[in-house]
């Protein structure tokens, strides 16, 4: 039912996607690419951009727009994740981590800088309400580039996240030593034939889109969902808004931080510096392409448009190629024009001020 | 007298989606008349504006019927450029001025004086240069005209509110070609001196030869300015008449009439609850209706009705208590003081209100009926949520049980409790709002303007339902219209709403002529 | 009588400190960014002579980009972002005449006519794109430009060469299909603008040296001011207090230049591209002479409040589609000089940045969201390039890495971005605020 209504709200733009998505299924079928393979990484793929995409969530349901500026919480993750690394070099000895051990402290690190960072930065939103999306975008990219001084001078002492000469942190960081990478993924992980089921992977998405339900139902939840639709309407009923969009935004604040190390673990590596960089702009266009719009939004609307976003992503490149050698590009090319595509279109569906 | 008409209107009549706003309304105004249009809101005195600048929304409804004669040729007006090229010129009530340009590019916007040059002579006469020159000394001309010292150099952003209502005019007398001037309640903003050089100013205006249509609430200004007088009431043409045969009490009278649709409510036996709200000095900042200190008491199980004409701070009132506005002064419900800006508190004190606003502040449009029924006691008094500690789930069974209870009881036409609100007729959307309030189980219930937008046989059963409200649960309500008649046909008391405060309270029976007088800000003469 | 003027007196000297307090809040960035490009210059240790010679080429290689900001920002619609779709025309007209073989100053006044056509195109698309997302127009112009690279990408990285045909070996990759990543531009249009005299030896009138250059701008300078005041109506004429300090920077450059000519010092190295220079001046008279004219005026009707100037009876999507036509023009002509000033590019990324770094500049300048002159892109330039240049070497100075000095440079670019556009946004809540009181 759900499902069916939440195909309902898919316009044109949506069903032009989704067709696509269609047509890459059908010719990877055709051209006898390896399927089982292209699931699996597909099922990867969803479960590692699954809690960022679950962030853009309630930044739109508390009416603050989707969250171009979720790099602060990915920033955050990455801030948490570098210092639980630091304190399990530090506690050499001491403590012995077991990695799942870890990485809970590392989400429980990243968990304060995503708090006071989320209302810090639901203030600003406040401030400037009608143009959010644009100052988000530009506090996001400055927080990235001043994280970029940051992880140079950062007091960090573990040399697997140094740069063996020169100061600062590495530009990628290596999870696997602390037996952190693919953690989720593997757990409980099975095959039904060649097919890989990272089954902790989605079960932590699974966990957090349910979490998210239940606060959506809450008398919470719900206020923020009044904010968000009708400020003047919660206003009325004695709600007061701008808590609320802090509420939304912190929240997206915390999801964009616990994604980025969901992500992270999968990938195997903390990405720092350029990386958080464009990660925001991938998280807005899935859940858009999954129907939602820049006021409106549902977890139907989050899972449709990972499935579809990021099936697309993982299926184009190796059908692509298998058409002609020479268009190795096509495949991060397509997913700049349907990424960028389908944000202009909501941008303009929104009908300005 | 062989002089003709510059502006000759006849017949008009215009309908929005079956609705007659206008009813062959005849208007005809000689050059140099001053002339005044006077009625309620909703009386039509937009809609005739509208149709005689040619505005979009006329023509995009279907247009309107009867003839528009300017200096006896018949014309049709098909757009605002249109009109301002007949010689029609209008100062709005809001300012169609830009802060950072001077005064005189203000006067000269988009009728800017250019010459050509190099460039315009190659690529089109959109880049030819301003002639700030000539345009400077045109605006001086205007405002000389005015008789007041305004400096064309001076930038709009920091002038008083008075010097821009004066550019506005500036503006139309600097169009060569100006024959009618509209003012649509043109001194609403002004202070007490800055208004009377106004009217000086359309005098001198009409002594040059052009015909000035005066549209105010200030009964008094009309009087004093104006030839003739027309009064509109409920899209009808009352009267014209000239200004030495009536008077400010004669207009208001006119003005609010009686309408014949609801029977007045009989005189009750005197007997009164014991006060439940008390008002005192109290102020609300609510744009266009401001409150000005308004004391008053409410009495337990009574209907309150506040009435009043438009933006004399009526609607302000309700809005003010339930913390909407900013707002000061003292009010106590039940003996308790109420904490003022906060709604939360308001709601807490239990009064529920059902905005004027409906669409916009009343409602959620886009959820469901049963959502919307319930919200309000959900988040007032956490009605609706089930607690475990920190965390709270909505009950959902509660809210459709509370929502099909309701949809049986009053009636309200849906496919079912999951309906989007937007869907409904906006008398349904109203039992929506009152069963969102009764949801909320106020001891009072503040209701702002409960029937407009809506088709005359809802409007009977959404009084209907107050009055049974009342009569049957013994509940407070607090009626605030500007429809008179609908005040009278359900109030115990109705206290009359002039420049922000409380000009008097009359039962319905009273007469007209007092109801008249308050409202035009008169006081009742004891001896009549 | 005493007392009176005391009090006179000291209440104009009141007046002046409030004047100047107001003065200095207000161009708080640009005070700002003075002070941190000298101090940046002052730890990089760079030579004068290194620094001027830097300067003089960003200077000529950036300043008409900048100017393609400032009409959007007349006609209310903010940074226009979407410049680096001008940019990407630029490259592409770029491409091709080089690889028809044409260069010199032939070759970029043919890329300035064939660019022309196709940037307005671009502007019209991106003109209606605009206005149906009003008041999103700056978050419309980024993502436009993403989407905008993937488009650009999909032609030459795909389809020339393949769909497109294309023989060169120079322009086209190895494997017959897709633009090479870097475009070499020398011995093509490199140059072609900046010294079109290249092939006939060393011209010193179309590069004269640095000093002469300034000595001749104060001149142009000071009679330019004088037939200002003459002409001008009293009340719009500059102060004493103005004439006597720009007199006095004009005076001292004359004086520092004389001096470097005559001590022969490295500055008399530093060549002026005259003729870029020129374009660049003639932008600006372009820019200031359209502000002045009907069409002018009515972008600034437009900006300042769309349905005043609806009701007004101007065209305001007309006026909208416009503005962002001749800033897209303006860009594709401004990123031909870029090209030819910097002789090499990257096919896939020389572009992207046009629109951070333009809008930074003109920031830095002193302009807001609402508000951008000639005078706030000119100066914003140099200032966000002296940072520019300064800043890899005091990093290297101060923490012994380059890199810092890169990370910072970017970081102030985004940051004054983010700052600025948050002001804006805060200062229009409030106004619509009071409006409503």
């Amino acid at each position: 039912m759900r499902v069916k209504s939440a195909f309902k709200d898919m316009d044109i733009a949506r069903l032009i996607i989704a067709a696509f998505f269609v047509f890459l299924c059908i010719a990877a079928v055709a051209l006898r690419l390896n399927i089982s393979e292209l699931i699996s990484s597909s099922l990867t793929q969803m479960g590692m951009w699954g809690v960022l995409v679950l962030a853009m969530l309630p930044a739109i349901v508390s009416g603050t727009g989707p969250n171009f500026g979720v790099s602060l919480g990915i920033v955050c993750g990455l801030l948490g994740g570098l210092t639980a690394l630091e304190l399990a070099y530090r506690m050499e000895g001491v403590v012995a981590f077991p990695p799942g051990a870890l990485f809970l402290v590392a989400i429980l690190f990243s968990l304060p800088f995503a708090l006071l960072v989320g209302i810090g930065y639901g203030w600003l939103l406040n401030r400037v309400k009608g143009s959010e999306m644009m100052i988000a975008t530009y506090v996001g990219f400055s927080i990235v580039s001043i994280m970029k001084l940051a992880w140079v001078f950062l007091p960090f002492k573990n040399p697997e996240m140094a740069w063996p000469i020169g100061r600062g942190v590495r530009v990628q960081i290596a999870l696997a030593n602390r037996g952190l990478a693919q953690i989720l993924n593997n757990f409980l992980a099975f095959r039904i034939g060649d097919v890989v089921v990272p089954t902790g992977l989605l079960l932590a998405v699974a966990l957090a889109a349910f979490l998210m339900w239940l606060f959506l139902r809450s008398q919470t939840g719900m206020a923020m969902a009044t904010a968000g639709s009708n400020p003047r309407f919660a206003e009325a009923s004695g709600i007061v808004v701008d808590h609320q969009r802090i509420i939304g935004t912190v929240l997206s604040t915390v999801l964009g931080a616990v994604g980025i190390l969901v992500y992270s673990q999968s990938y195997g590596f903390l990405q720092l510096y350029e990386a958080p960089m464009f990660m925001p702009f991938v998280a807005v266009a899935a859940i858009l392409i999954g129907g939602a719009s820049v006021k409106k939004a549902t977890i139907t609307h989050v899972i449709i448009g990972t499935v579809l976003f990021l099936g697309i992503q993982v299926v184009a490149v190796p059908v692509a190629n298998a058409f002609t050698a020479d268009w190795s590009s096509m495949g991060e090319i397509s997913r700049k024009i349907i990424q960028n595509g389908v944000i202009l279109y909501a941008l303009t569906q929104a009908g300005g001020e | 007298m062989a002089v003709e008409p510059i502006l000759r209107m006849k017949g008009i009549s215009k309908s929005y989606y079956g609705t007659k706003v206008l009813d062959s309304i005849n208007l005809s105004i000689m050059p140099g008349e001053v002339h005044g249009i006077v009625g309620e809101n909703g009386a039509g005195k937009s809609t005739l504006m509208n149709i005689l600048f040619g505005m979009s929304v006329i023509h995009s409804t279907g247009g309107f019927e009867g003839s528009i004669e300017i200096a006896g040729q018949p014309v049709e007006i098909k757009s605002p450029l249109q009109a301002m090229s007949l010689g029609i010129g209008m100062v709005h009530q809001e300012f169609m001025l830009l802060p950072n340009y001077s005064v005189a590019e203000n006067i000269k916007l988009n009728r800017e004086v250019l010459k050509p040059n190099f460039i315009s002579r190659i690529f089109g006469p959109k880049l030819q240069s301003l002639d700030y020159d000539q345009m400077y000394a045109d605006s001086r001309k205007a405002l000389e005209r005015l008789n007041i010292g305004i400096d064309e150099y001076a930038l709009i952003a920091g002038l008083p509110v008075g010097h821009m209502q004066f550019t506005e005019i500036a503006r139309e007398l600097d169009k060569q070609n100006l024959r009618i001037l509209v003012f649509d309640e043109p001194t609403a903003v002004l202070g007490e001196s800055e208004a009377d050089h106004l009217l000086q100013a359309i005098k001198e205006i009409a002594a040059s030869g052009i015909a000035v249509l005066f549209i105010t609430h200030r009964l008094n200004e009309i009087i004093e300015v104006c030839d003739n007088i027309t009064v509109l009431r409920d899209g009808r043409h009352v009267t014209t008449k000239a200004k030495q045969d009536t008077n400010v009490i004669e207009l208001a009278e006119l003005m609010v009439g009686r309408s014949m649709s609801f029977a007045t409510r009989q005189r009750q036996s005197s007997h009164q609850g014991r006060p439940i709200m008390e008002i005192k000095n109290l102020s609300v900042d609510m744009p266009g209706e401001r409150v000005r200190g308004v004391n008053l008491t409410v009495y337990e199980g009574e209907i309150l009705g506040i009435g009043g004409l438009a933006g004399q701070g009526k609607i302000g009132i309700a809005n003010g208590i339930m913390g909407l506005f900013p707002t000061s002064g003292e009010v106590k419900v039940s003996g308790a003081s109420l904490e003022l800006n906060n709604p939360s508190a308001s709601i807490a004190a239990g009064l529920a209100f059902m905005s004027e606003d409906r669409r916009g502040v009343g409602l959620l449009l886009d959820s469901s009926i049963e959502l919307n029924i319930a919200s309000g006691a959900m988040f007032g008094t956490g009605r609706f949520v089930k607690t475990w500690g920190p965390f709270s789930q909505v009950d959902q069974a509660a809210i459709r049980e509370n929502a099909e209870k309701y949809i049986a009881d009053l009636d309200i036409r849906c496919t079912g409790p999951k309906q989007h609100v937007r869907q409904l007729s906006g008398g349904n959307q109203q039992k929506v709002c009152i069963a969102r309030a009764l949801t909320m189980n106020p001891k009072i219930l503040l209701v702002s303007e409960p029937t407009r937008g809506i088709d005359v046989g809802a409007k009977q059963l959404v009084l209907d339902t107050l009055r049974r409200l009342n009569a049957e649960l013994g509940m407070t309500i607090v009626v605030t219209s500007s429809e008179l008649a609908e005040l009278r046909s359900i109030c115990t008391r109705i206290a009359i709403i002039t420049d922000g405060r409380v000009a008097g309270i009359l039962r319905p029976d009273d007469s007209d002529v007092n109801f008249g007088l308050l409202m035009a800000g008169q006081p009742i003469d004891k001896g009549a | 009588m005493a007392a009176s003027s005391r009090t006179v007196s000291g209440s104009l000297l009141h007046g002046r400190l409030a004047a100047a307090r107001s003065f200095a809040i207000r161009n708080m960035v640009t005070i700002m960014f003075l002070v941190i490009s000298a101090l940046g210059y002052k730890l990089s240790g760079m030579t004068p002579f290194l620094f001027l010679m830097d300067i003089v080429a960003r200077i000529s290689r950036n300043a008409f980009l900048v100017l393609a900001l400032i009409i959007p920002v007349m006609a209310g619609m903010g940074l226009n972002f979407s410049i680096v779709l001008g940019a990407m025309a630029a490259q592409a007209v770029v491409i091709f005449v080089t690889h028809w073989g044409f260069g010199g100053l032939p070759g970029v006044l043919l890329s300035m006519v064939l660019v022309t056509p196709l940037a307005a195109v671009l502007g019209l698309l991106t003109g209606n794109l605009f206005n149906r997302a009003k008041g999103q127009e700056m978050i419309a112009g980024l993502i436009l430009g993403f989407f905008a690279q993937g488009i650009y990408e999909l032609i030459f990285l795909q389809l020339v060469g393949g769909i497109i045909p294309m023989d060169n070996p120079a322009i086209v990759m190895s494997s017959g299909v897709g633009v090479r990543t870097t475009i070499d531009l020398t011995n093509g249009l490199k140059y072609g603008l900046d010294w079109p005299g290249q092939y006939w030896g060393n011209d010193l009138l179309l590069r004269p040296t640095l000093p002469w250059v300034i000595i001749g701008m104060a001149a142009a300078l000071a009679v330019g001011i004088i037939i200002y005041q003459l002409r001008t109506d009293r009340r719009r004429r500059m102060s004493t207090a103005q004439l006597v300090i720009t007199g006095a920077a004009l005076a001292w450059a004359c004086w520092w230049s004389v001096q470097q000519i005559q001590s022969r010092s490295q500055i008399n190295w530093i060549r002026v591209p005259l003729l870029t220079w020129l374009v660049i001046a003639a932008a600006c008279a372009g820019v200031h002479f359209f502000s002045k004219t009907k069409l002018g005026q009515d972008m600034r009707t437009v900006g300042q409040d769309r349905h005043v100037a609806a009701v007004a009876g101007i065209d305001v999507d007309r006026v909208r589609i416009i503005a962002i036509i001749l800033s897209m023009v303006m860009a594709a002509w401004g990123h031909i000089i870029f090209l030819q000033n910097i002789g090499t590019f990257s096919t896939y990324g020389s572009h992207e940045q046009v629109g951070l770094y333009s809008a930074a500049a003109l920031l830095i300048g002193g302009a807001t969201v609402a508000r951008a002159t000639i005078g706030h892109g000119i100066l914003g330039t140099v200032l966000f390039h002296t940072l520019f240049i300064v800043a890899p070497a005091a990093g290297r100075q101060l923490f012994g890495d380059a890199q810092i000095g890169e990370y910072f440079r970017v970081f102030v670019a985004y940051g004054i971005i983010g700052v600025t556009l948050a002001m804006h946004a805060w200062k229009q809540v409030l106004q619509r605020r009071s409006a409503a009181q």
